[in-house]
């Protein structure tokens, strides 16, 4: 059994996947520089968001530089919890209350 | 005040079942791939935080007549007697078995004794965290 046998990446295949990683990653710095200056707080809640896209990328990225299949949830993961942070985020920043109480 | 949030509210309703499958998937997929009781659990409460979260306290309470308080221990109980039913047949604390069956629609699948337990993780992972939400929502 214990048997499997190891995938190896195509050089070129390397190359771009290291590429668009170094992408994303200086577009995440100019995310994070607009998270600390950001004037209000709803440019950081949009940045944060933007992070959190940008962070799907990058574990695809990587499930494709490590060339495995294990990452597909986490992808999905991260992006439902994006979903909900950002959706209480907003919540938050209209109401002051995020689960609100009675309506009618 | 009322605000509108009718994009928010259908966007819920559409969104709320595709999480709680893909919660569900997590817990049955815990075996041989991520997953698992904990992070299922995490997925089905953060399903129903959405729902709180676009629909207010009441309508879900009408909605979901679960008292989260009491699945900590309903969790706790059947993960500690799937411990103790391993005395049953003779076994030591906590030993698992696997076995084979034949059912109609899925044809043969293996099931294993470790998912009751893990059905115990679910629930109480479930309990804890709806109870911090809505204790912590809950206060005037």
């Amino acid at each position: 059994m214990g048997e499997e046998e190891i995938a190896v990446l195509s050089p070129f295949l390397e190359t771009v996947t290291i590429v668009c990683i170094v992408g994303i990653s200086i577009s995440i710095f100019i995310l994070i520089y607009r998270v600390l200056k950001g004037p209000t707080n709803p440019d950081r809640a949009v940045a944060l968001d933007a992070i959190g896209v940008n962070l799907m990328a990058l574990a695809g990225l990587l499930a494709i530089l490590l060339v495995t299949t294990k990452f597909n949830d986490v992808i999905l993961l991260i992006g439902i919890l994006l979903f909900i942070g950002t959706i209480a985020i907003a919540k938050f920043l209209e109401k002051g209350v995020i689960i609100d109480r009675d309506r009618d | 005040m009322r605000t509108n949030d009718l994009i928010l509210r259908t966007t819920t309703a559409l969104i709320a079942f595709i999480l709680l499958g893909f919660s569900i998937y997590l817990f049955l997929a815990g075996h041989q791939s991520p997953g698992g009781g904990f992070i299922g659990g995490l997925m089905t409460s953060a399903a129903i935080v959405l729902m709180y979260m676009a629909y207010g306290l009441e309508p879900i309470a009408k909605i979901i007549p679960v008292n989260f308080k009491l699945m900590i221990p309903a969790g706790l109980l059947i993960a500690a007697l799937t411990g103790v039913g391993s005395f049953v047949f003779g076994e030591s604390f906590l030993s698992q078995t696997y076995g084979h069956f034949h059912l109609p629609l899925f044809g043969d699948i293996e099931l294993a004794t470790a998912m009751l337990f893990d059905l115990g993780v679910y629930l109480t992972v479930i309990g804890v965290t709806l109870t911090i939400m809505l204790t912590i929502a809950g206060d005037e």
